[in-house]
């Protein structure tokens, strides 16, 4: 189980380096994405001036305040409290955030499922799982929201963030088929029958 | 008693901004109890982490999730206590809107139709109220629930048949807890409903997944099955966030309503690991917060 740290954005070949079960720690830029922003990009056609190659895309809905423009807050908003939502309501974007929009890391909480761990093997991708519900936390990660784009979905916008000792995350789906997830739903589907049989149900 | 739709208002105000600062000391104590019964290292990690982050929300008066989560009210009434019914659901609304505003907090609620938000935590029949009434004199409650969708989205109904019996509940609980997975932000409390309609059952499963740990359901069989329930989830593996160990839930939560003769309903719902939820107490002598 190895540790990264990892400099955004990345190449194909250090995304390839990770392995379920490692950690990683992020610097840089990092792109919040969400339900709103993904059905309007890929749903209804609407783009982004982000270039997001090689970027980590994160999936969330901020609190933010609004404040004036400044270098300490370029894009007119200030964090309140930043965290993470569930990954797998957003499963089918997977592929067009790597095909289109060049996305080689996608972070979040509770996994992806089997079309995204194909895309990661194909594409060259890794999912790392962040602790869900742990906001306060992450939001001392964060050191600004340097730009928004599709704000008229706010919260739902498209953000970029300034990111500083982002993590350590775990790296919970591979580009060589690894999946935690997967890995845990099958070992307690087997536990199943005893668990049954534990409460006195014999089917 | 009296009381002054004002005095409602700010307290709906200040229980929705608690709610999402300050996890209740029961919460708190599960955590100690999981904590302590783990024995998978990933699941260790993840459990202290969420521990860290109950602290920073407290230093840095932060809330301890973004999901600001729909705003659930539950009022409950002494036979001594006067109010205008109207003027109390408008200052609940009006409290969640300026904690909004004013915090402020991301308006998660939005038109299911169109999805626009109004940027108020508000909208048509949200805030959720529920009104009940207690045979105290002198006493109103308000319980702030901000219900977040990683588990709220888990929520499972089941019309069961009555040959079916217990057994088709607690293979239905087992399955639901399995296909929640990571997905409802575990440890969780599993809340159940049992009997009833299917409206009453679905209301009955929050009840149980919003209710303190450490109290239990009324009903002798609802106890039984609750305990029953409590010591099997954490056998499964699933373990806080789905990445496996022990601390699947805190608890499983049951509650018991009587049923049609050809009915047999269970309903699942969950509350995550930021299980929040806030308090105020009006009486003569004014309004306390627990």
């Amino acid at each position: 189980m190895a540790h990264h740290d990892i400099t955004l954005p990345v190449d194909e070949a250090a995304v390839r380096a990770l392995r379920a079960g490692d950690t990683v720690t992020l610097n840089g830029t990092l792109f919040g994405i969400r339900d709103a922003n993904q059905i309007a990009m890929f749903d209804h056609g609407r783009t982004t001036r982000f270039d997001m190659r090689g970027g980590a895309a994160i999936h969330t809905a901020p609190n933010v305040r609004r404040v004036a423009r400044s270098p300490q807050y370029p894009a007119g908003y200030a964090p309140v409290c930043i965290g993470t939502t569930t990954s797998a309501r957003m499963e089918r974007f997977t592929r067009p955030l790597m095909t289109q929009l060049g996305v080689r890391l996608i972070i979040g909480k509770g996994g992806l499922g089997s079309d995204s761990l194909g895309a990661f093997a194909e594409l060259g991708g890794a999912y790392l799982a962040i602790v869900g519900g742990a906001a306060a936390l992450e939001t001392t990660w964060i050191e600004a929201i340097e730009d928004v784009d599709l704000d008229d979905l706010n919260p739902e916008s498209l953000w970029r963030f300034r990111i500083r000792d982002f993590g350590p995350l775990l790296v919970g789906m591979d580009s060589h088929g690894g999946s935690l997830y997967a890995d845990v739903a099958a070992q307690a589907q087997a536990r199943r029958a005893d668990a049954l049989a534990a409460l006195g149900v014999h089917s | 008693m009296k009381i002054d739709p004002a005095a409602v208002e700010e307290a709906a105000r200040l229980l929705y901004i608690r709610a999402l600062k300050i996890l209740p000391d029961d919460i708190k104590q599960g955590f100690t109890r999981l904590q302590a019964a783990e024995r998978s290292a990933t699941g260790r990690r993840v459990l202290d982490t969420m521990v860290r982050n109950i602290a920073v929300a407290e230093q840095t008066d932060n809330l301890l999730c973004q999901d600001t989560g729909i705003p659930i009210y539950n009022v409950v009434v002494g036979r001594g206590v006067e109010f205008d019914g109207w003027a109390l659901k408008e200052a609940i609304a009006s409290g969640v809107a300026r904690a909004t505003r004013e915090h402020p907090l991301r308006s998660s609620v939005v038109h299911p139709l169109t999805r626009q938000n109004l940027h108020t935590s508000c909208g048509t029949r949200i805030p959720v109220i529920h009104i009940d009434f207690c045979e105290a004199p002198d006493c109103l409650t308000l319980e702030m629930i901000p219900k977040g969708s990683g588990s709220e989205n888990n929520s499972w109904l089941k019309m069961a048949l009555p040959a079916e019996g217990v057994d088709a509940i607690k293979t239905f609980v087992v399955d639901c807890v399995l296909s929640a997975g990571g997905k409802t932000c575990p440890p969780t409390i599993v809340g159940v409903g049992v009997g009833g309609t299917a409206d009453l059952c679905v209301h009955l499963a929050k009840i149980a997944a919003t209710r303190p740990l450490g109290s239990h359901c009324d009903d002798p069989q609802g106890r039984e099955l609750e305990t029953q329930l409590s010591n099997v989830v954490n056998t499964l593996g699933v373990g806080a966030q789905g990445l496996g160990g022990d601390a699947t839930a805190f608890a499983v939560h049951v509650e018991v309503a009587h049923t049609h003769i050809t009915l047999n309903p269970a309903a699942v719902n969950m509350q995550c690991h930021s299980a929040r939820r806030a308090l105020a107490r009006f009486t003569p002598a004014g309004v306390a917060y627990e």
